[in-house]
């Protein structure tokens, strides 16, 4: 595990000078993991915020081979580069190792690519992906998506006289994913920079399928200051709205338990335009719900960590 | 080598199967489709078998198939797939982002009509449904036509850098057998080379960003690059028929003629329809009318010049086409080929039909019935009430 001063000196596989908002966590997540690489890595990209702010034509911050095709393909997009590459292998037109990532918005990855996803993590190809969750379609324009949460406002789900944002859970997409039995699944955020980085590091050791679930703050989406991003992405974490942890082989492992710290769930909603209209008096009980449901699925992971590893 | 002669009975699929395993792609990736599921499965037995080297994926639907299959063509290998109607559907919005990509795939296809109803049998709406997404499209009349296309397809699709659809009719080509000549694998080897793409996405050289978001500034330009590809793929493609004319002794080009020589009167058609007309233009002259058959086979790009000249001169056109665009207009072969013919002098009358959607079978005697009708509409004996006559529906 390298040091910050170590990645900080490592060459740049996604550069500045992209065009994403200031404070844009989805940079974040891009720039840690290609930080976890050697740069022997090629990248494939779904549509969405990542893709329109950093392929700009004639720019690139991609320092590393990338193909961006569509939006709910990234999975297939990957599997198809990562297949040639075994054939040209065998073929001997290159000699190279190379590691194959493929980067979604929550979007292009719960709702219109989970089945190319899907498909890619059965038949066992020795990629990574990568999905930034900023829990709505930002890139159109703060659309709700299947990772939208509960009570937030969205375009689509906007906060009214009578509804309250989104009135459904966020899809557990990890649980998902750990449910098609694949080597490597985690979770993680953004503005914890050495879980992030040692989780690439570990998946790209990994032969076959591995999943990253990236919690992604969105200082336009969730409405809060620019400058907050790495604070808010850690408060969800302390709070456990977003826990950090891995399941290797099938075993659950907590990367981050609060123990007795554990943070109320207001504490990471309370700093987000999105979630204002939740702390009026009259949906005192909206809040109560959703910390309940943050307890729950905190208890639920509590026992999965132990009842995996007896 | 064309001496090396070896005649096999085959279905079109068999054929088409037969050509991407000699062909031996990098890269497949397939999925289930009636009546193109047995060239994937067909090829998955070639794999399982190891007469092949390709990696196989077996993706969980076409739009995954499509996706796949450029990420493997943009890798830098040379890549297959292959499908039909719902599945062709399913790709759509993959197809013009292969060709803008400039990405030398070449699918077979099965022509099969798109739902609803659903139902599994012939008509041309699959393929024609995409005819603007910038894929060459060759229609074949048979099994051996099928065969030399897709052979064919590899070297037209790698020189002009744009991906190629191949298709046969659904089941009346797809699943009869008949008599055809295969190639050596080894002449098939020399006559396709190896492929030598010029941007590859893992070129160790050079590291490439495909798929770039472009603004109003850039986008036109890049567009243009492919537009003029396809308006310069005619003479490619009429380099490869005449090459692969005298290396292997079949002759192909953008459309066949029967019997065009002194026709005074022709049918304009696509794909296994050829066969039954061609009897049909035997029994016409029978008659002592003197009639023709011109058979399309590359649809994309359109071959307008070509076209008008050879049917300058006829009195009477009728233009049979497969499906119907639901335009207004007639079937998608007749209003191309009448804008093809606006500028041209000497152009005949022109009726156009709509036949066979979901299979319907065509008879000879209503083919008979279309040369009979053209005649006496050149010779203004007939006038027909509307431009486009629906034959074999019931009213
Ligand atoms: C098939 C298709 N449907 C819709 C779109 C429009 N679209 C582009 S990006 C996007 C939202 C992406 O959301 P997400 O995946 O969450 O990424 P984010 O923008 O939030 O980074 C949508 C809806 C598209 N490009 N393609
Ligand atoms: S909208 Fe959100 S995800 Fe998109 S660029 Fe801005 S901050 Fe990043
Ligand atoms: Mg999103």
């Amino acid at each position: 595990m390298a040091t910050l001063k170590e990645l900080a000196k490592k060459p740049k596989f996604f550069t500045n000078g992209h065009r994403g908002c200031a404070g844009c966590g989805a940079a974040i997540v891009a720039r840690q993991v290609m930080m976890a690489t050697e740069g022997n890595v090629v990248v494939a990209n779904a549509t969405g915020c990542l893709e329109v702010f950093s392929t700009i034509f004639p720019y690139t911050s991609w320092n590393v081979p990338f193909i961006h095709s569509a939006f709910e393909n990234a999975a297939a997009t990957i599997s198809g580069v990562e297949s040639c590459y075994l054939a040209l292998k065998k073929q001997k037109k290159i000699d190279k190792n190379l590691k194959f990532i493929a980067f979604g918005g929550d979007g292009g990855t719960y709702d219109i690519g989970l089945q190319s996803l899907s498909g890619a993590m059965e038949r066992g190809h020795d990629i990574l992906y990568v999905c930034y969750d900023n829990g709505a379609y930002m890139n159109t324009g703060i659309q709700r998506s299947s990772a939208t949460p509960k009570g937030a406002n969205t375009t689509t789900a906007p906060a009214g006289k009578v509804e309250q944002g989104k009135t459904q859970k966020k899809k557990d997409l990890t649980a998902v994913l750990i449910a098609h039995h694949v080597p490597y699944v985690a979770q993680a955020v953004v503005g914890d920079w050495t879980d992030l980085t040692k989780k690439v590091e570990k998946a790209l050791s990994i032969t076959g399928p591995k999943f990253i679930n990236v919690f992604q703050p969105c200082r336009l989406g969730w409405g809060y200051d620019p400058s907050k991003t790495v604070e808010v992405g850690r408060l969800a974490k302390e709070t456990c709205f977003w826990p950090s942890y891995e399941v290797e082989k099938g075993k659950y492992r907590l990367n981050y338990d609060p123990k007795d710290k554990k943070k109320p769930v207001t504490e990471f909603l309370k700093p987000q335009a999105r979630f204002k209209h939740l702390f009026k008096k009259e949906n005192e009980s909206l809040l109560k719900e959703i910390q309940q449901d943050v307890d729950d699925a905190w208890q639920n992971l509590l026992k999965m960590c132990k009842c995996t590893n007896e | 080598m064309a001496d090396k002669k070896l005649t096999v009975a085959r279905t079109g699929n068999e054929a088409m199967a037969e050509a991407m395993r000699q062909i031996n792609p990098d890269v497949v990736a397939a999925y289930p489709i009636t009546p193109a599921t047995e060239i994937a499965q067909i090829f998955a037995g070639f794999v399982a078998d190891g007469l092949v080297d390709t990696e196989f994926v077996t993706v969980e639907s076409e739009h995954s198939a499509m996706s796949a299959t450029i990420g493997a063509a943009a890798a830098g290998g040379r890549c297959m797939t292959a499908t039909s109607s719902q599945g062709l559907m399913l790709m759509a919005e993959m197809l013009p982002i292969a060709s803008a990509l400039r990405l030398p795939i070449v699918m077979p296809e099965v022509n099969r009509t798109i739902s609803a109803p659903i139902n599994i049998h012939c008509d041309h709406s699959d393929t024609m449904f995409v005819r603007d997404s910038g894929w060459m499209q060759v229609y074949c009349e048979d099994a051996q036509e099928a065969y030399d296309s897709v052979l064919m397809g590899i070297k037209i699709a790698e020189k002009v850098r744009l991906p190629m659809i191949v298709s046969t009719d659904g089941f009346i080509i797809s699943h009869c057998m008949a008599n055809m000549d295969l190639i050596d694998d080894r002449d098939v080897k020399d006559y396709i080379g190896k492929y030598k793409p010029q941007t590859w996405l893992l070129n160790p050289e050079k590291k490439i960003t495909i798929g770039c978001l472009d603004l109003q500034d850039y986008y036109f330009e890049h567009k243009m690059v492919a537009i003029d590809a396809m308006r310069n793929a005619k003479s490619v493609i009429k380099e490869c028929c005449e090459e692969f004319g005298e290396k292997f002794g079949r002759k192909y080009g953008f459309f066949d003629t029967y019997k065009m020589e002194d026709a005074e009167v022709a049918i304009l058609a696509m794909g296994s329809l050829a066969g039954t007309a061609k009897v049909v233009v035997d029994n016409m002259r029978k008659t002592g009318r003197k009639a023709g058959l011109i058979k399309m086979r590359v649809f994309r790009p359109f071959p307008a010049d070509e076209l008008a000249r050879a049917v300058s001169g006829l009195k009477a056109l009728a233009i049979m086409d497969r499906s119907d665009a639901m335009s207004g207009l007639e079937g998608p072969l007749a209003v191309e080929t009448k804008a093809a013919l606006y500028d041209s002098a000497g152009k005949p009358k022109i009726h156009s039909y709509v036949y066979g959607l979901g299979g319907r079978d065509v008879q000879i005697s209503e083919i008979e019935n279309v040369y009979k009708d053209i005649c006496d509409f050149a010779q203004a004996k007939k006038k027909f009430g509307e431009n486009v006559t629906y034959l074999g529906v019931r009213e």
